[in-house]
């Protein structure tokens, strides 16, 4: 589901930052990235599948949240002939990355057609259904924006070695003070929210992190 | 005075929350690099954080040439946290930084696999002392059997001050598989769960040492501060609630400001101790002990 908040202060960033987003009870953040920069607003696509994304899914209208973002290195949007692949929740960041490209074609895979309801937010995009995998569908020559689980992201990189892949893992910070996001890149263990999320892509928005409050739209 | 719990900051990546601190405790170094436990690294639970980061660190030979010049560019007074696994190495590290701007080092002392606890302190501190001048804080986990015997064995060693406390070993498992979260199985508990046990030791170790203390442990708040300065602290470090919020050094030191004045202290650490009542110092608590072994014959 798509969890909104007021903008305030924050910037949106480039797509594929992210946000780090705490409701009230929780001891950690959780990250996000923007799914959607409406006016005034922020977006998240949020599966609620723990205690974390319930309780952000759970927002009502006017709640308060903490907000620190944006955060870590989004997509290079300068490309040409870009394809957007996803998979799952990992299809998060593509409408807004989507909106600021252009709307060019998307590639996206679910495992089940109501999991690909959030399809319907990306324009311009082609659904597979498991047991078809998005790169079976891959077409050759275009410039590679993926994210997804990361069996789809090592398997897209296999077929698409120049192709920008946004990474996810578990965060307590997003700000590179808790190592506890660490994943495996060029054979290092590197921090992914200073390193990250998008690998290969690496810019770093203009606008500095800004913590704060907003409250549930 | 409010620092960073070890291992909870990178001066790099947050400068400006670094500068909102009094000092700055870096990730503990140890002799080689260290890339550190596979993921998963970190798990919530409902009481507190776990993490299971196994001392990932460049190691001292790249942490002098790259990393300590950088932090202390950053401006605050720097502690250099350092580890090891044998006194020797402990030795070795304070040595090297023996020379370096280094404020404070501080020796983690909270290696899970000591076999005589007190015994591991009085030699790592006493081969520390011997390789440096500057100030030797002493780290121990609060899981100890005797908490207050290893404070004292590292106080006669040589401390000057002690950090209470590390984690504390916890598992958690996934609800739905019943497998451990993290890639280690156990790790860390910190967070919430690990005030009252920091407190406890803080608690102890002032009455066993008067040695400054940097009390840490599920520190939110300044009302959380004054409880471990009143148990003997006379510093407080914040660790899982920076990850939560950055904002958190000014606001826990204001709210310390407030709350000691609220109570009547001039200052918040005029209320250093005040917890043990009538035994506010070592001294009262020796003349109290030596009136019990009168009573005992």
């Amino acid at each position: 589901m798509l969890v909104r908040v007021r903008r305030g202060a924050l910037d949106p960033g480039i797509p594929g930052q992210f946000f780090m987003l705490r409701p009230r009870g929780l001891l950690l953040p959780r990250p996000m990235s923007l799914c959607l920069a409406p006016p005034g607003e922020l977006a998240f696509l949020v599966d609620p599948i723990g205690p974390g994304t319930r309780a952000l899914a759970e927002l009502q209208a006017g709640e308060e949240i903490d907000v620190l973002g944006p955060l870590g290195n989004g997509f290079c949007l300068d490309v040409e002939r870009p394809l957007l692949v996803g998979g799952g929740i990992g299809v998060a960041p593509f409408p807004y990355l989507s909106e600021r490209l252009g709307g060019p074609p998307a590639l996206l895979g679910f495992r089940t057609a109501r999991h690909a309801e959030a399809a319907a937010l990306v324009p311009n995009s082609e659904v597979v259904l498991e047991p078809t995998y998005v790169t079976e569908a891959l077409p050759p020559g275009r410039a590679v924006l993926a994210c997804g689980p990361e069996p789809m992201l090592g398997a897209v990189r296999r077929l698409a070695p120049d192709a920008q892949l946004a990474w996810e893992a578990p965060m307590a910070c997003g700000y590179g003070a808790c190592y506890g996001c660490a994943v495996e890149i060029d054979g290092c263990l590197a921090r992914l929210c200073v390193e990250g999320p998008v690998l290969r892509g690496h810019a770093r928005g203009q606008a500095p992190a800004v913590a704060g409050r907003v409250a549930a739209a | 005075m409010i620092l960073n719990a070890s291992g909870c900051l990178d001066a790099l990546t947050a400068p400006e929350l670094t500068r909102a601190l009094d000092a700055f405790v870096t990730k503990t170094v140890t002799p080689l690099p260290r890339e550190g436990n596979p993921p998963v690294r970190i798990a919530e639970t409902e009481v507190g954080m776990l993490n299971s980061i196994g001392l990932a660190n460049p190691g001292i030979d790249r942490f002098l040439d790259d990393a300590l010049p950088r932090l202390l560019a950053v401006g605050p007074p720097v502690w250099v946290s350092v580890g090891g696994f044998a006194a020797e190495e402990y030795a070795d590290l304070c040595a090297r930084l023996d020379g370096t701007e280094a404020a404070v080092l501080e020796l983690n002392l909270s290696c899970p696999n000591v076999a005589a606890p007190e015994d591991e302190a009085t030699a790592i501190v006493t081969a520390a002392r011997a390789a440096t001048h500057k100030p030797l804080y002493a780290k121990l986990a609060p899981g100890l059997p005797d908490l207050p015997a290893v404070a004292e064995a590292a106080a006669a060693a040589g401390a000057d001050g002690l950090s209470l406390v590390n984690t504390i070993r916890g598992l958690a498992l996934d609800p739905a598989t019943l497998q451990p979260r993290l890639g280690t199985a156990p790790g860390g508990l910190s967070g919430p769960a690990l005030r009252p046990v920091a407190l406890a030791a803080v608690h102890a170790a002032y009455r066993a040492t008067g040695l400054p203390i940097v009390g840490m442990g599920g520190v939110e708040t300044g009302a959380h501060a004054l409880e471990l300065i009143a148990a003997g602290a006379s510093a407080v470090a914040l660790g899982t609630v920076l990850f939560a919020d950055p904002a958190a050094p000014a606001r826990v030191r204001e709210e310390l400001r407030a709350e000691a004045a609220r109570r009547g202290f001039e200052r918040p650490l005029a209320a250093r101790g005040v917890a043990h009542g009538s035994v506010a110092s070592t001294a009262d608590a020796e003349a109290r002990d030596a009136g019990r072994v009168g009573l005992k014959l």
